[in-house]
Formats: structure tokens, C-alpha cells, sequence
């Protein structure tokens, strides 16, 4: 890394400073303003609409594998999915994905 | 004395620790390795407090890319914030101003989606209510995610080389998505997310997954606008 101290904060505080914009932009324009039906008709499916896209090149092409898939990581995803689905409980969910991960991992290696 | 859906919160939001404690130590130790000094890197974890970009834009500075495009493609990143915060307007817009800034600080993913998952099953709830659930989902994982970089930062890696650490991130969005597949327009959206995001992977920037979320939002939009239509006719 070839960066002065100056251009490393820059980048540090740039890029805290835009973050913090960005999660700001919507909750302080809109504050207590009502939105039209159609706007939050969409905004309704944002978390669904985001993370499962974010997760899938995670799931199916990890880096650690240098993106091949992966038998131990995709058989968690899906024992995760399974366990939250038969459990609907998130911190069981969490728990027992992370136990089959590390289950698989070691009969596996 | 503090409020109840605080608690409950605070209880939500402890499993997390479990991901955010490696994922902290990892950047800490991935940020020292690439050269910067201890105060850099939790400059990093303390102002930007967003896993994902802290790594796009460490990872680009060991490729030296010009500052410009280090913070552009870590930016780019974290857009997705624009659109929790949209999400969370009808949620926490009414409350006080200095309160929605604090919102805003501590808006990570797992803040974001415990957040509203709960403001979806509880209609009732109030705007209080729903800050103090928050706050209390937010204790137990940001503390852990500074101290988590600081312990890799100053203390080096005690994980071994070789677990799957990294898939604790999965896990956890995991945990969090499927309760809130409730109805077919929600499995819709969360299908062209999938998708989309596999489709528009060759963008750059991470744009991808933000053509694929703004698809899926209108997918899931369009469903419940038909189902609705259908269930009135």
C-alpha cells in the first residue's frame, strides 16, 4: 500500500461521512411526512429485496473456496433454511446453522 | 429504568455477537496486515461501522486504486443503506430529529433486518416503542464490533486458518429472510433478488445487487398490487 496519512484518513472519514449519509437521506427528509401507497408498497419488500441477493454469491461461490461451491457451506445454507423454517426462531436458527456448519466442516476435512 | 421493548431488543440482537465478534477480528487483522496503524483501522470500524465496505475499500487500497475510486466502489457498497433507510421512514420517521441521526450511526444489516422483521409482526407498536427496540437490538452488536476489530487489530488472529468463519454472515441473513417470506409477493421479490443478482453479476461496483433489489422491490410491489386487485374482485 503506497497511501500517505493524509489520503488514508481522507478515505476513512470520506467514506464514514458518506455512509452516514446515505443511512440518513430517506429518515431525515421524510421524517414524518406520509408516503404515497404506491412508495410504500415497495419500500415494504426492501429487506427481502436486498439480503437474499446479497448472500447468494456468498452461498453458491464462496472466496474462501476461491469461489467454487462448496458441499460444507451450501449444506448449512440449506440446514439453515430447513431449521428456521421447522423452528421459526431466529437465535435457534443461528445457533444451529453455525453447528451443522462446523459438523460438516470437520467430517468433511 | 429502561423500557421493555428495549429488552426485547437487546435479547434479538445478542445472537449476532456470534457473527459479528469473527467478522470485527477478521477486518482487524485483514486492515493491520495491509498497513495501517491501530488508530486507522478502528477509524474505520468506529466512523463507517459497515463490515462490507471497510473490506472493498482495504482491499483496494492494497491495490493501490486511486482514492477517488476507493471510496466510489466502497460507497457503492453501502447504497443499500439509502434503501434500509427509506424502509425504516414510515417505521421511525416521527420521531425526534437527533434521534433519527442516532438511527442512522448505528444502521447496520442486522440492526436493519432484526428491526423490521419486528416492526412488521408488531403493527401496534409505537414510534417510542420502536426507537427503544432498536437501540436495544444495537447494544450488543456494535460494542462487540469495535472491540472485535480492536482484538484483531492489536492482538493478531487466534481463529486457525481454515474454519468457515466467514459463513456466519450467510447464516445470520438466513435467519433473518425466511421469517419474512409471509406472503407470495415477499417470496416473489425474494426470488428475483436471487436471480437478478446472479443475471446483473458483471456490473461493477456491487451494482449488481442493487439493479437486482430495485427489480425485486417492484416484483414484490406488482404481486401484492395483484393479489389485492384479485381478492376485491
Amino acid at each position: 500500500m503506497s497511501f500517505s496519512t493524509t489520503q488514508i484518513w481522507t478515505i476513512i472519514v470520506g467514506l464514514g461521512l458518506g455512509s452516514y449519509l446515505l443511512r440518513l437521506s430517506f429518515l431525515g427528509i421524510i421524517g414524518n411526512r406520509d408516503l404515497p401507497e404506491w412508495v410504500l408498497r415497495h419500500l415494504r419488500y426492501t429487506a427481502v429485496a436486498v439480503m437474499p441477493g446479497m448472500i447468494t454469491p456468498l452461498i453458491l461461490f464462496p472466496q474462501a473456496t476461491e469461489g467454487t461451491l462448496d458441499p460444507v457451506r451450501l449444506g448449512a445454507a440449506v440446514a439453515t433454511v430447513a431449521i428456521s423454517f421447522m423452528t421459526r426462531n431466529a437465535t435457534l436458527t443461528i445457533f444451529g446453522g453455525a453447528a451443522v456448519l462446523f459438523a460438516l466442516h470437520f467430517l468433511m476435512h | 429504568m429502561l423500557p421493555k421493548d428495549f429488552w426485547h431488543g437487546f435479547r434479538d440482537g445478542t445472537p449476532f455477537i456470534l457473527v459479528i465478534l469473527p467478522f470485527g477480528a477478521v477486518f482487524g487483522v485483514v486492515a493491520t496486515e495491509a498497513g495501517l496503524n491501530l488508530a486507522q483501522v478502528m477509524g474505520f470500524s468506529v466512523l463507517v461501522i459497515a463490515g462490507a465496505a471497510q473490506f472493498v475499500a482495504v482491499q483496494m487500497m492494497v491495490d493501490n486504486a486511486p482514492v477517488l475510486i476507493v471510496l466510489a466502489a466502497s460507497l457503492a457498497v453501502n447504497l443499500r443503506m439509502a434503501m434500509y433507510s427509506a424502509s425504516l421512514a414510515p417505521h421511525l420517521g416521527k420521531i425526534s430529529w437527533w434521534k433519527r441521526g442516532i438511527v442512522s450511526y448505528f444502521m447496520v444489516d442486522q440492526a436493519y433486518a432484526a428491526s423490521i422483521l419486528k416492526y412488521e409482526q408488531s403493527p401496534g407498536m409505537t414510534p417510542k416503542g420502536k426507537f427503544a427496540y432498536y437501540l436495544g437490538i444495537v447494544t450488543p452488536i456494535c460494542p462487540v464490533w469495535y472491540g472485535a476489530t480492536w482484538a484483531g487489530a492489536s492482538l493478531g488472529t487466534a481463529v486457525p486458518a481454515g474454519l468457515p468463519i466467514d459463513f456466519a454472515v450467510p447464516i445470520t441473513f438466513l435467519a433473518l429472510i425466511v421469517p419474512m417470506l409471509r406472503s407470495m409477493a415477499h417470496v416473489a421479490a425474494a426470488l428475483v433478488s436471487i436471480i437478478g443478482v446472479l443475471v446483473f453479476a458483471a456490473l461493477p461496483f456491487n451494482l449488481g445487487l442493487l439493479v437486482a433489489a430495485l427489480l425485486a422491490m417492484m416484483a414484490g410491489a406488482e404481486v401484492e398490487r395483484r393479489i389485492t386487485l384479485r381478492r376485491q374482485s
